[in-house]
């Protein structure tokens, strides 16, 4: 089963990578107001089925893929 | 009787790059300094540990974070928790905070720049195992190399366990912190590297202070199992 992992700065965290890219699009004339950097984290998985593939997934968050001081994370299961 | 040479464990991980000079440092300053390699299950018989700067595990995902699973890092858990002296530099700092041994988070430089210069640093607690040589209020200068030492304190940090804080702040760390130590001050977290100064040839030799409070604190600890 396929699984998509979104994990992102959690708000109130400075991200300076945004910044960075956000004040780029600016540069090319696109008007933004805010731009934040995170990581998708794809991932295929054995599990019955989706709900068991969800929990299997958010297990790997909890333990390895965010760190829940600073980052926030979505698990969509693809199917 | 001659004064009892502690043991001090280094931790080489995969990409660990300061092990030879923490080891070099601390064999300078009159301690037996052990290498620790990362698969190693048990620790030998130490009386203190150092986790290195450097790149372990190629800082994937974010830094210290695949380390913090490596079978050294379980047996330094174990070591620490038994009230054993731990102390972590720069890559070892990051390895800490993600294995929760200390608290907070390091993160990518507010510059995004690579820093690496000498930097001056005051001295908040001159009474832990790592800083007795020192005086609060004082100043070291140490050198800092690193791209993610953004230290990110978490909401409900003891202001007591700021134990270093940048004069200058080179990466945009809260309130300049430095290095913080555990609840028990057994174990402390820096991004400066005291091993890169413990020679005035090298620019500085303020490093020496605290690593010889370290190896002052192990010897003690020998002599009272002695």
């Amino acid at each position: 089963m396929k699984a998509t992992v979104l994990v992102r700065p959690k708000p109130g965290i400075l991200d300076p990578q945004g910044e960075a890219v956000g004040s780029a699009l600016g540069h090319l004339g696109f008007e933004v107001q805010d731009a934040r950097v995170g990581k998708v984290i794809d991932l295929e998985v054995e599990a019955a089925d989706e709900s068991a593939a969800r929990a299997q997934v958010e297990q790997m968050c909890e333990r390895l893929l965010a760190n829940p001081l600073i980052e926030s994370y979505e698990v969509e299961i693809v199917g | 009787m001659a004064s009892p040479q502690p043991r001090i464990g280094v931790v080489t991980y995969p990409g660990s790059q300061d092990d030879r000079d923490a080891l070099w440092a601390l064999a300078a300053l009159d301690a037996e300094a052990v290498p620790v390699w990362h698969d190693e299950r048990e620790l030998p018989d130490l009386d203190a540990v150092v986790l290195p700067g450097g790149f372990s595990y190629g800082d994937h995902l974010r830094c210290g974070a695949i380390a913090r699973f490596s079978p050294a890092t379980a047996a330094v858990r174990e070591f620490a928790d038994a009230g054993g002296l731990v102390l972590g530099i720069c890559n070892g700092f990051q390895i800490l905070c993600e294995a929760g041994l200390l608290p907070g988070a390091l993160l990518r430089n507010e510059s995004l720049r690579f820093v690496c210069r000498d930097v001056p640093v005051t001295v908040e607690r001159d009474d832990l195992p790592f800083t007795a040589r020192c005086s609060a209020g004082g100043r070291l200068v140490l050198p800092v190399k690193h791209g993610d030492g953004r230290y990110l304190p978490p909401p409900d940090l003891d202001p007591a366990q700021v134990v270093l804080r940048y004069v200058d702040n080179p990466n945009g760390s809260v309130d300049g912190i430095a290095g913080v130590c555990n609840e028990g001050g057994n174990v402390l977290g820096l991004m400066p590297h005291p091993e890169h100064a413990v020679d005035p040839l090298l620019g500085s030799d303020d490093g020496a202070l605290l690593l010889a409070s370290l190896v002052d604190a192990a010897r003690e600890r020998v002599l009272a199992t002695i």
